[in-house]
């Protein structure tokens, strides 16, 4: 098994504070990590360090996209990282609420297609076809994740858990290699929520992605995820399976300790 | 070098900076608490001109001696001015809160047309002479001709209300209340703070200090019309942006800085262009450094 | 009663608040003094009954907010826009405003195509700050600098090289698109309001530099005696002149439509959407922000470059202060009336400014401060403008979604 994403020694200090301290992270091919920890652990600045919003202090982020080489991103621009194949959710909801669903999607697919300003106004026909394409593809992925009906309605008018499911099919729309899922089931409901765990499942087997997932509902990262990660005031305190993980003792005191008799 | 043009500039620079600092108080302070560039703030100031030229006007026609004018001039400016500022934030902005980032901008934007525009109906779009309020003091006599009687008040005015606004800030339970507003707006409503009442002494303040900037200025360049809040508003928010826009101390050394580097530049570079550096001054400071002199770069949350 | 109570303290309140500027003239070189009391009551009346209006239409807004948050009734469209939706009203109605457009000149008198040539600049400056400004949601407040870009590269090209206006039209539109990107790298980091101050600065800079370099632009005197445009070395009358200018920014108004029409619908004009949404999405949705942000500032100040040249060419005369900040913040509530966003939005939005004082006599006079008022009241009661702006809607072919429909 290949490995998808390679973290080493990343830290991150916003002045003197220090948010990511010596963080090593692996997600291999096909496989669903999970990131755990407290509020304020770090896991949101992680995300933001490998996908180039923040320029990381220290450490290397290894990036391999599927059928290509290893590079090095860390100091990348966010939208070259996404070019490369990762792609990213938020956790406090970032869609383009007044554009279409339809768009949304559309607009992600930004690094997949090529027409310019000149083929805008002439519209060639190759620029048509493309634009075409454009449209079937996105709209098939709003099919797959079940948002179709709604295709010409504004983002914001969708309901909140439709609302996080677009921000997948946005993501699944620059056609990533990774795919990082940041508290995807934060406010659902827990039909919705075991609805999102079959599709995080389905998206990896039909697309053959890896997937990293910050999440605080222990259930869906317990049953979802091959390897789990745990973070403590920015430092990784623990890795290993869900049960390795639930039963150190140092994570318990942490984290799960609060959570199991909860 | 010669000495005495240096200190003529540099005094001249003091008199301005003083006018810039009072206004950029205003811009400063709504910035602080709402987010933002009250853009008719200028046209505050501007009215206190008009509202001061008013009552000169009516009074001198009665025979009041001038310093009975200036001060009933400043007063009523000041409650004028008070009041519109009062109103303006109940108007345009009030019911602007939680809307879009850019629509309180251009709501202001709107406000500042309609002040003008507003004085260009019910007054006149031409100059307008200002009579000269300040009798020329003996005892500033040896060094009039490089800083008058009407330099001195400026100076003194503005540091007399500066001062008074520290005080006030620093220690009154209002001012508290006001700083502890502009740090987290959400956390001091939860501890009972009126936030509305907050808001509108704010654009009180703000506007008073800028009245008392508008009869002080007009006095001194002896014309006013329409359009003097437009260029001075600008100007006084560079002040505000070059001392750390939120900052009253900012606001303070700002005006100061930028009154004398406008003043120096002009009399040794060119006087043509003197607008000309303050706004690059402004297009600089707002590119390389948007903290300000002295402040430091906020890191946004994703 | 309580709103009768309310409405006469809100209306006195403005009697005390507008009783010095309203009523009281002075002169203070003869030492007279003006009062004017009617203007009191005008006041106190107008406000008694402007009060009750605002108290009925911010209550009609909470209400429509309130029933947009409970219910999933999509929001209801102003008619117009909902008729040029419409393909059996669209078409016909285009062609006719097509053919009238076509036949103005000979239907009116020079003075009105004059009229209508401001018109059209106008709706062409519009066209270009939407892009900037609602497709991409920058706020930029020194538009009328790249409209004297444009008009001071024709009229100093034509004044000491006597390069004529069909070579001048692509150099003024391609200096003011240069100036744009140039201005866009450096204000790259700023956003809203800084960025609008940024922009504001700037317009004022070329505006100064443009009245103090007297050498070279004839300072606040401007350039007079700039040449119209040829046809084909004929020498036309004056009139006969304004008629084909009306001709050219009539054609260079169309193909300004189609232009941001089409770029609008584009990958380019998508990601300039995104941009305008959220900043940092858009990046992580693998679009260059720098290159987005610099097309929007380019795409935009090109079009005022074309205007300037055009509008160099009509009045054979320009100075300095046809590019003030006021004209700036006209052009920006064109946009901001109409709808930022809608192209329908920004043509409507100069007809109120151009056609609207010019035809309705009575309103000239109040044109620029009902306009200011306009602006504060469209961000009160309906920010999205005129026409809002809603996405636009794609069709496709799915019978699966047809058959869910039916059942």
């Amino acid at each position: 098994m290949s490995t998808v994403l390679n973290v080493k020694a990343l830290s991150k200090s916003f002045g003197g504070l220090r948010a990511l301290n010596d963080v090593d992270l692996q997600v291999n091919s096909g496989e669903i990590a999970a990131l755990i920890g407290p509020n304020g652990a770090g896991k949101t600045t992680f995300f933001n360090c490998i996908t180039g919003i923040y320029e990381p202090t220290d450490g290397d982020v290894f990036f391999t996209p599927l059928g290509a080489t290893e590079c090095r991103v860390n100091g990348m621009k966010p939208n070259s990282v996404t070019e490369l194949g990762m792609a990213r959710t938020f956790q406090n909801i970032r869609l383009f609420k007044n554009m279409t669903v339809l768009e949304n999607v559309m607009v992600a697919r930004h690094c997949r297609t090529k027409a310019g300003i000149l083929d805008a106004l002439l519209r060639p026909p190759h620029v048509k076809r493309e634009e075409k394409e454009n449209i079937e593809k996105s709209y098939e992925l709003l099919k797959y994740i079940g948002l179709n009906k709604h295709y010409n309605d504004l983002a914001c008018n969708l309901p909140y858990g439709d609302q996080r499911r677009l921000e997948i099919a946005r993501a699944m729309a620059t056609e990533p290699s990774l795919l990082l899922l940041d508290e995807p089931a934060a406010g659902m409901n827990p039909q919705e929520t075991a609805s999102l765990k079959e599709l995080v499942l389905d998206i990896r087997d039909k697309f053959n992605l890896a997937i990293l997932l910050i999440e605080h509902d222990m259930s869906m990262v317990m049953s979802l995820s091959e390897r789990i990660y745990v973070m403590e005031y920015g430092c990784l305190i623990s890795q290993g399976t869900p049960e390795e993980v639930s039963k150190d003792p140092q994570v318990i005191k942490a984290y799960l300790g609060e959570e199991s008799h909860a | 070098m010669d000495w005495e043009f240096f200190i003529e500039l540099g005094l001249g620079g003091l008199t301005r900076g003083s006018i810039y600092a009072l206004i950029a108080i205003g811009y400063t302070m709504v910035y602080g608490i709402i987010e933002l560039i009250n853009f008719a703030h200028g046209e505050i100031y501007m009215l206190g001109a008009f509202t001061g030229l008013i009552v000169a006007g009516v009074m001198g026609v009665y025979g009041f001696p001038a310093f009975a004018i200036l001060l009933m001039a400043i007063v009523i400016a000041i409650l004028y001015c008070a009041a519109y500022g009062y109103t303006m934030e109940k108007v345009a902005y009030k019911p602007l809160r939680g809307a879009a980032r850019l629509s309180p901008l251009i709501s202001a934007i709107g406000m500042s047309l309609f002040l003008q525009n507003y004085i260009i109906l019910a007054q006149t779009s031409d100059f307008l002479p200002f009579p000269t309020l300040i009798p020329d003091f003996e005892f500033m006599e040896p060094i009039a001709h490089i800083f008058g009687s009407t330099d001195l008040v400026i100076v003194a005015a503005s540091a007399v209300s500066m001062a008074a606004l520290t005080v006030f800030i620093k220690f009154t339970k209002l001012g508290k209340a006001m700083r502890a507003t502009a740090q987290n707006r959400k956390m001091a409503m939860l501890l009972g703070i009126n936030a509305d009442r907050i808001i509108s002494t704010t654009f009180i303040i703000g506007s008073s200090l800028a009245a008392l900037g508008g009869v002080l200025i007009s006095t001194h360049s002896g014309q006013l019309n329409f359009m003097i809040g437009f260029i001075a508003g600008v100007k006084a928010f560079t002040a505000a942006v070059l001392g750390g826009i939120g900052s009253i101390p900012g606001a303070m050394l700002g005006g100061l800085f930028l009154g004398l580097t406008e003043s120096y530049a002009a009399g040794y570079i060119s006087s043509d262009y003197e607008d000309v550096f303050a706004f690059s001054l402004l297009v600089i400071f707002l590119i390389f450094r948007p903290s300000g002199i002295l402040g430091k770069a906020p890191v946004e949350k994703v | 009663m309580q709103g009768l109570k309310q409405s006469i303290i809100t209306s006195l309140w403005f009697m005390f608040l507008t009783f010095p500027i309203m009523v009281v003239r002075v002169n203070t070189i003869e030492n007279t003094v003006e009062w004017r009391w009617m203007n009191l009551a005008y006041v106190g009346v107008g406000i008694f009954i402007l009060s009750f209006v605002w108290r009925w239409a911010l209550a009609r807004k909470e209400a429509k907010q309130y029933e947009t948050e409970t219910t999933d009734k999509p929001k209801k469209q102003l008619w117009l826009s909902r008729a040029m939706e419409e393909p059996a009203v669209a078409k016909p109605a285009l062609a006719a405003i097509f053919a009238l457009s076509v036949a103005m000149p000979f239907l009116v008198s020079t003075y009105q195509t004059n009229i209508f040539i401001s018109f059209l600049l106008y709706v062409i400056l519009g066209l270009g700050l939407n892009i900037i400004v609602g497709v991409a949601g920058l706020l930029f407040l020194g538009h009328a600098a790249f409209y004297a870009i444009g008009a001071y590269s024709y009229a100093l090209l034509n004044h000491y090289f006597g390069i004529g206006f069909w070579v001048a039209l692509p150099l003024g539109g391609i200096l003011a698109c240069l100036g744009g990107i140039l201005l866009a790298f450096p204000v790259l980091r700023l956003r809203g309001d800084y960025l609008a101050i940024v922009t504001l600065g700037f317009g004022e800079i070329i505006r100064l530099v443009l009245e103090n370099w007297s050498d070279l632009t004839g300072g606040p005197s401007g350039i007079s005696n700039i040449d119209r445009p040829g046809l084909f070395g004929m020498e036309l009358s004056v009139a006969d002149a304004n008629v084909y200018i009306y001709y050219i920014v009539l054609a260079l108004a169309i193909i300004t439509m189609i232009a941001v029409q089409r770029l609008k619908n584009s990958r380019i004009g998508r990601a300039l959407q995104a941009l305008r949404e959220d900043e940092i999405a858009c990046q992580a949705m693998g679009i260059d922000r720098v290159n987005v942000k610099v097309m929007a500032f380019g795409l935009g100040t090109a079009w005022a470059g074309f205007a300037g040249v055009i509008f160099a060419a009509k009045t054979t005369f320009i100075n300095p202060a046809s590019f003030t900040f006021m004209e700036s913040a006209i052009i920006l509530s064109i946009v901001v009336l109409g709808g930022m966003g809608s192209n329908l939005g920004v043509i409507l939005g100069s007809a109120f400014l151009v056609l609207m004082p010019e035809y309705l006599r009575a309103f000239s006079e109040y044109r620029m401060i009902l306009f200011a008022a306009a602006m504060v009241l469209m961000m009160v009661f309906r920010p999205q403008g005129l026409i809002a702006p809603k996405g636009r809607k794609y069709h496709v072919d799915d019978p699966d979604l047809i058959k869910e429909g039916d059942a």
